[in-house]
């Protein structure tokens, strides 16, 4: 196998879907709300994404409608768990079955179609060719080059702007926070619907973006990886990158294996084997060092 | 849940009343009929013929097949959440039960009736071991049990299907599955119908949960645990022990469906069959909807069971997709949610050491 630049530019379109959905985990995480429902936030955002863009005809129409409605969605993981109290883990996998089985239902009665909704006039997001950037860092979708400045928005905000340090307070010790005078529930309700957002332009990115159609359950268990990665990066942006950058490349390398004559099935595998053998890693190292897993108490 | 305690006629129809899962079933059937009536259609009709479609004569038989699968998975799952465990890998124990069930029922030298045994063991073995083998990464690596269990379905999904398109796929086949099993290596079935000996094993699987968890000295241990984990360590409880053995338990049960599977019609492993239904997170619901209480988790399941087989009707005769019915399940799960926490609220207002909202999480995350 030869490494060359069209391998890590499937790399960083693999990566891209994952590190949105991360990055509005990791804000979730650090506010103190145990986010599982990525997955079904994203498959929002790529069913909406694709609906936005076929009755308006523009892609980036389509990019805002699937923002919107995924942050809509979240809202019921922010009502349920912060105004209700429930709990956030039954509400997560609840509202993973929910889009599967909300987008299927729509997918048929919308598109009256059933499995898998493309069609040649299905307006994609174009890619962007940047001079001078070279084959691995142009010509992605304008959602690709969004999603880094997300991470170094996110990084700048969390650990530099005081919305940033009260949202950390919040989530560090509500209590306290609130003693001072920050409204917790503000705060949680602000980064869940942040998460919102960042899924719908995730599942937009890989509806729009990395292919241009629709198909039941097509996140495939990317959401539970960003969940994955949010841990294995310490809920850190940067963390978060490079948690989601091995899981493109995992993907990006099994999918060439596959060219190579592997079998699709141990292809298929690697993303999950590589992001759980990443995870035994780092949790090994922080037991040593005894820190605990961001989103574990055990 | 109402079945927990015996109590007389009325008072156990006052819990059942006040049960927050009736509630939640209730709102989920309103918010079902404010989706047909977007989509044009009558809720009436559209709920009748659910109802016929799953009870009547025609639909009675599929319900109680589906139901085999569904209550199988949610016995299956709810084991370990009496503990306070999440199982979210029931897919991939399910699919290796299967796939190892369909390699001894191939390949074993027995007869055919003690093939049938062995296949339905080595089932239940191999998806104990998978399902053993998450709860070591959570054990020994401190990887949480909810992804642990969830990212190794992924890559047993993938080796089944390997093993089904390639070693063992049935010659000249351009399907992706083995050769059908060898005459009589199959669980007979009750008279003309769908229904096999296999719901007769679920329902053992359910009835030894049922005993072992209100009559055994480990059924307390595991609702202990589930209720209050720190006192369940406190008063001598060994953790990841439990966890070993529930997960080892739960595998076992998903395996055994996935062996009744392979040893009903068709009667050979088809790559993505067994997945394909959704029966796993079906039972799950099913086992969340009732809090993992055994009586519970058993008319859960067939309720969505019925849910499913009438939703089917309702698409033939009023054209209103099926998958409504996965809105309506996974919608009374969101209800239930917020309904049962509310509770939990105002038992903490109460008193004054009330437990912080996060202790909730740690109690369902591990």
């Amino acid at each position: 196998m030869s490494i060359d630049s069209a391998l890590f530019h499937s790399a960083l379109l693999a990566l891209t879907p994952i590190l949105l959905a991360a990055l509005g985990g990791a804000v979730c995480e650090r506010a103190g709300v145990f986010n599982i429902g990525l997955e079904g936030m994203m498959l929002i955002g790529c069913f909406s994404g694709v609906a936005g863009s076929w009755f308006t005809g523009s892609a980036w129409l389509g990019v805002v409608f699937a923002a919107l409605a995924s942050a809509a969605y979240s809202m019921v993981l922010a009502v349920g768990t912060i105004s209700l109290r429930g709990d956030a883990v039954v509400l997560g996998v609840a509202l993973n079955l929910l889009a599967v089985g909300l987008t299927g239902f729509l997918l048929r009665t919308v598109f009256g179609v059933q499995g898998t909704f493309s069609d040649p006039d299905l307006a994609g997001l174009d890619g962007i060719d940047i001079p001078f950037a070279g084959a691995v860092l142009s010509g992605h979708s304008a959602l690709v080059y969004l999603s880094w400045a997300a991470v170094a928005v996110a990084g700048v905000f969390l650990a530099r702007h005081p919305w940033g340090l009260r949202l950390r307070g919040v989530g560090e010790a509500p209590d306290a926070a609130a003693t001072l005078g920050v409204s917790p529930a503000k705060y949680q309700y602000a980064a869940v619907l942040t998460s919102g957002v960042l899924c719908g332009l995730a599942g937009a990115q890989l509806a729009l973006g990395n292919v241009t159609l629709f198909s039941e359950n097509m996140t495939a268990g990317r959401g539970w990886i960003a969940v994955v990665a949010v841990m294995l990066g310490r809920a850190l942006p940067l963390g978060v990158l490079l948690a989601g950058l091995l899981f493109g490349i995992a993907e990006a390398v099994g999918f060439r294996l596959q060219g190579l004559g592997m079998p699709q099935q141990a292809t298929d595998a690697a993303p999950y084997v590589v992001t759980l053998a990443a995870l035994f890693l780092s949790t090994a190292r922080r037991r040593r060092r005894k820190q605990p897993l961001v989103g574990a108490s055990s | 849940m109402a079945a927990d305690t015996p109590g007389t006629a009325g008072a156990i129809a006052v819990r059942v009343l006040r049960a927050p899962a009736l509630h939640s079933v209730v709102a989920a059937v309103l918010v079902g009929a404010l989706f047909l009536v977007g989509t044009g259609a009558d809720p009436i009709g559209a709920y009748g013929s659910v109802v016929s479609g799953a009870l009547g004569p025609d639909g009675i038989g599929s319900t109680l097949t589906t139901g085999t699968g569904i209550i199988g998975l949610a016995v299956a799952l709810a084991i370990p959440m009496r503990a306070g465990l999440l199982n979210l890998g029931g897919d991939g124990q399910l699919v290796l039960g299967g796939i190892a069930a369909a390699a001894t029922g191939l390949y074993s030298p027995l007869p055919a009736p003690l093939t049938v045994v062995a296949a339905l063991l080595a089932g239940m073995a191999a998806g104990a071991a998978y399902a053993a083998l998450a709860a070591v990464c959570q054990n020994r690596f401190g990887v949480p049990l909810l992804v642990s269990s969830l990212l190794l379905g992924y890559p047993a999904m993938s080796f089944a299907s390997y093993l089904a398109r390639f070693p063992l796929k049935e010659d000249g086949s351009s399907l992706p599955q083995t050769r059908r099993l060898p005459d009589g290596v199959e669980l007979p079935a009750f008279g003309s119908s769908t229904v096999t000996v296999g719901l007769l094993l679920v329902a053992v699987a359910a009835a030894v949960f049922m005993f072992a968890d209100a009559r055994t000295a480990t059924g307390y241990e595991i609702r202990m645990t589930g209720l209050n984990p720190r006192f369940a360590a406190y008063a001598g409880v060994d953790r990841p022990r439990l966890t070993l053995r529930l997960m080892a338990l739960s595998g076992a049960v998903a395996g055994l469906v996935g062996a009744i599977g392979v040893l009903s019609f068709p009667y050979r492993f088809i790559d993505g069959s067994l997945t394909a239904a959704g029966h796993t997170w079906t039972g799950l619901t099913a086992a969340l909807l009732a809090a993992a209480a055994p009586v519970g988790t058993v008319l859960a399941a067939l309720f969505f069971a019925a849910l499913e087989v009438g939703g089917l009707a309702m698409e033939r005769t009023t054209e209103v997709p099926r998958e409504l019915t996965q809105v309506l399940q996974a919608v009374v799960i969101v209800f239930l949610a917020a309904r049962l926490n509310l509770t939990w609220r105002r038992a903490g207002k109460k008193s004054a050491d009330a437990p912080e909202p996060t202790e909730t999480k740690e109690v369902s995350v591990r």
